[in-house]
């Protein structure tokens, strides 16, 4: 990718050599590391592994192992899936006010948001290709190959945003790393369109995402015009916590400095998304509950149980406690104070961890429940589906923790910066 | 990113000269191998279901694609499956559309009692997994009185007919807009111009997204291998309906293609012994079904969807 769009003032027959060089001592240096990281990384390997091998025994015996049904025909992967499609998203909120507001220290680092990006990607298709009861027909869905249901289905639509933001971040990651790795200026005509792209681009899969459930008119819990916007709004809550949170992380484990003021950034986009988000969660509720009728079945299984059957009712109270208490850390105006930098952290996970179940589990579940004809069919994961969906994280958090550290010195630097 | 060129010697950085470099190396690629080695050990029992897919259901292309020597070479090889894998001798039919034909259903909802016989007859049509009881049909049991499902119950049990109830059963309703059909991304369901609403059970990717969007029911995934006794494997089937599926696609009814279409009657119709349901060709002026469409008070389930049902309720 990056090899092919370099600046022609120089021979390009030296990216032939030089490339791959580049590719080889990122590794190198993405794999040096201390016992603790050592330790880090054996331990994704490990879990990896356990989710591998969980989804071949998936595979070979059919997706039986799992407890979805006919009835809740979606579970934990695609509720995974959707969060996951946030978390890529959520790092343009690093990118917006970087290359739209020319946030010198956001500048800096905002790769650390288009790495989170091409790491979340990465799960969201190893989450779909796990949600596949025929993983080996998944050459169907290449256009030209297989057969693409373009533009009528919506998923084809998803494939296409997926893939391309991959692709976009990966050519803007590689190329600034390259750049940086030949010790040259990057030419800002070979990245800044394509950043620019991007933004427009994260909105899009999230938007698309959310069309996937809204358009079906026979599940009145996603038929709702709320959706894209909601989606939006907490992709923009969970995006940018786990980008403060890996941000404490480097600033204990690394050298890297300048990272103050971006977290201070994100923290006060958070106050304002994660109002807008529980704003939107309570507006959908007014209208649900006010109405009444039938369309209300699902938000009270949500919520409350159907028929006595509750149990999702744990799950959305949790989450509703931990959005509701990070909302009130995250307005309180000393929780950027370097004392209470361990509050920070907490109340970021309290919104990560919230946001997983409500966008996750929260959502995807009430749609099949009650089912189109009205029954009421439960579903707790299996530990099979657990084991998978624990092996998909692991391996992102693998493939984040070894872009970031192949990023490392890009970062290493005073915070002292030019013009672009 | 902006101070590249402000501390060049930080670029040119070359790799860190260690003493030990090519033991760290070698430490490094024996890591590598390991973890390799326990990836392909952790996978392995992807082996066996490598073993159950040939190269040629691999490669096999999309059934609207197949040349007739294709469709015959496929349809030989499922019997010779079939053969293997339950132990019984079947046909498998290529049924195609008749033309003129637009088949529809209809249910006398005044005479259905909720026997449940057509459920159990679509079950041994249409080869369907015996441990689950699977059937394409699911009948609503409903207090008189209203027409809301949420009222409704699938799960009844006692004798039936109960005096306060009416029995709604409900199957895929080949709708004409059918949802199903637009969110498949592979084009692996879609409808035939006789209106049945049919799955390639070689094409589908598993993905469920049409189970997700039928606003009836009607689709089914075959979570695990169906099992069928040999001596109870209908023989008589077709390549785009009642064959035994593979493992990890999505089916439906298919109004018993591989009947309707040879001119004989759905079995769940024949099986019915209320006479409560009316199979016919609505383009065919004198059918019966014609007649009850002319002179009934039909109603369509869900009408405010859009999803257009080619199957109608009545009462008498
Ligand atoms: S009833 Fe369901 S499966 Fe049948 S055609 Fe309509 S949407 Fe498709
Ligand atoms: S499950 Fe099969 S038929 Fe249904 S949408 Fe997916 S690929 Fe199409």
């Amino acid at each position: 990718m990056s090899s092919i769009s370099t600046p022609p003032t120089t021979d390009s027959t030296s990216h032939i050599t030089s490339y791959p060089r580049f590719i080889g001592r990122s590794l190198w240096l993405a794999t040096e590391g201390s016992f603790g990281f050592y330790a880090w990384m054996t331990m994704l390997t490990a879990l990896f592994l356990v989710g591998a091998n969980a989804w071949a025994h998936q595979v070979a015996g059919g997706m039986i192992s799992t407890h979805m049904t006919d009835h809740v025909s979606w579970g934990l992967y695609i509720a995974n899936f959707t969060f996951m499609v946030g978390l890529a998203a959520g790092g343009v909120m690093m990118v917006i006010p970087a290359y739209l507001y020319h946030d010198r220290k956001m500048h800096d680092v905002v790769i650390i948001g288009e790495l989170l990006a091409v790491s979340a990607i990465v799960m969201c298709l190893m989450f779909v290709v796990a949600d596949l009861g025929r993983p080996d027909r998944f050459w169907h869905l290449i256009p030209g190959l297989g057969k693409f249901n373009f533009p009528i289905s919506m998923l084809t639509w998803d494939v296409i945003v997926l893939n391309g933001y991959l692709v976009l971040n990966l050519h803007i990651c590689g190329y600034l790393l390259y750049m940086r790795f030949l010790g040259r200026q990057p030419n800002p005509v070979w990245y800044v369109p394509f950043v620019m792209l991007s933004i427009v681009w994260a909105i899009s899969i999230h938007t698309v995402t959310a069309f996937l459930y809204c358009g079906l008119g026979g599940r009145p819990f996603w038929n709702t015009a709320l959706l894209a916007p909601r989606f939006l709004a907490s992709a923009f809550v969970s995006g940018p916590s786990f980008i403060i949170v890996t941000m404490v992380l480097m600033k204990k484990l690394t050298s890297v400095q300048g990272l103050e003021q971006p977290i201070a950034t994100l923290t006060k986009i958070i106050r304002v998304t994660i109002l807008i988000n529980l704003l939107m969660v309570a507006s959908e509720l007014f209208t649900e509950f006010y109405t009444g009728g039938t369309h209300v079945s699902s938000a009270k299984y949500l919520f409350f149980g159907l028929h006595g059957k509750t149990a999702l009712v744990p799950w959305t109270w949790t989450a509703i406690g931990l959005n509701i208490t990070a909302a009130c850390l995250f307005l309180w105006p000393g929780l950027l104070s370097p004392k209470f930098r361990l509050l920070l952290v907490a109340a970021c996970l309290m919104a990560f961890v919230g946001t997983w179940i409500e966008k996750g589990m929260g959502l995807i579940i009430p749609g099949f429940i009650p089912s189109t004809l009205h029954e009421v069919v439960e579903y707790v994961p299996s530990m099979l589906e657990w084991k998978v969906s624990v092996g998909v994280w692991a391996f992102g958090l693998m493939v984040f923790t070894i872009a970031i550290k192949a990023a490392l010195p890009t970062l290493r630097q005073p915070a002292q910066s030019t013009d672009t | 990113m902006t101070t590249i060129n402000e501390r060049p010697e930080a670029g040119n950085r070359e790799l860190p000269i260690v003493e030990n470099f090519s033991r760290r190396a070698a430490v490094k690629g024996g890591f590598a191998t390991l973890g390799a080695a326990a990836f392909v050990a952790a996978i392995s029992p992807l082996r066996h279901a490598a073993q159950n897919t040939s190269a040629a259901e691999f490669l096999q292309k999309h059934y609207t694609e197949l040349s007739d020597e294709q469709k015959a070479d496929v349809i030989a090889r499922l019997e010779a499956e079939t053969k293997k894998n339950y132990g019984a001798e079947v046909t498998i039919g290529d049924d195609r559309p008749i033309p003129g034909t637009k088949f529809v259903y209809a249910i006398n909802l005044s005479v259905c009692n909720g026997n449940g016989k057509c459920v159990e007859a679509c079950h041994k049509e249409n080869n369907h997994d015996r441990a689950t009881h699977q059937s394409y049909i699911r009948i609503v049991e409903m207090p008189k009185g209203t027409l809301d499902m949420e009222q409704g119950s699938t799960t009844y049990t006692g004798v039936v007919p109960k005096d306060d109830k009416f029995y709604l059963p409900v199957q895929c309703q080949q709708c004409d807009e059918p949802p199903c059909v637009d969110v498949c991304p592979v084009k692996a369901t879609w409808k035939e111009e006789d209106g049945i609403v049919v799955v390639d059970y070689n094409w589908c990717i598993g993905c469920r997204y049409c189970e997700a969007a039928c606003p009836y029911h009607a689709r089914r995934f075959n979570w695990k291998k169906p099992e069928v006794p040999a001596d109870q494997v209908n023989p008589d089937q077709s390549y785009l309906s009642n064959r035994i599926r593979p493992v990890g696609v999505v089916e439906k009814c298919t109004y018993c293609l591989h009947r309707t279409r040879r001119g004989r009657l759905p079995a769940c119709l024949e099986a019915c012994p209320t006479g409560a349901r009316v199979f016919g060709n609505i383009l065919d002026e004198d059918s019966n079904i014609r007649w009850i469409l002319d002179n009934k008070r039909v109603y369509i389930l869900k009408e405010e969807l859009g999803t257009k049902p080619a199957f109608f309720y009545y009462f008498d």
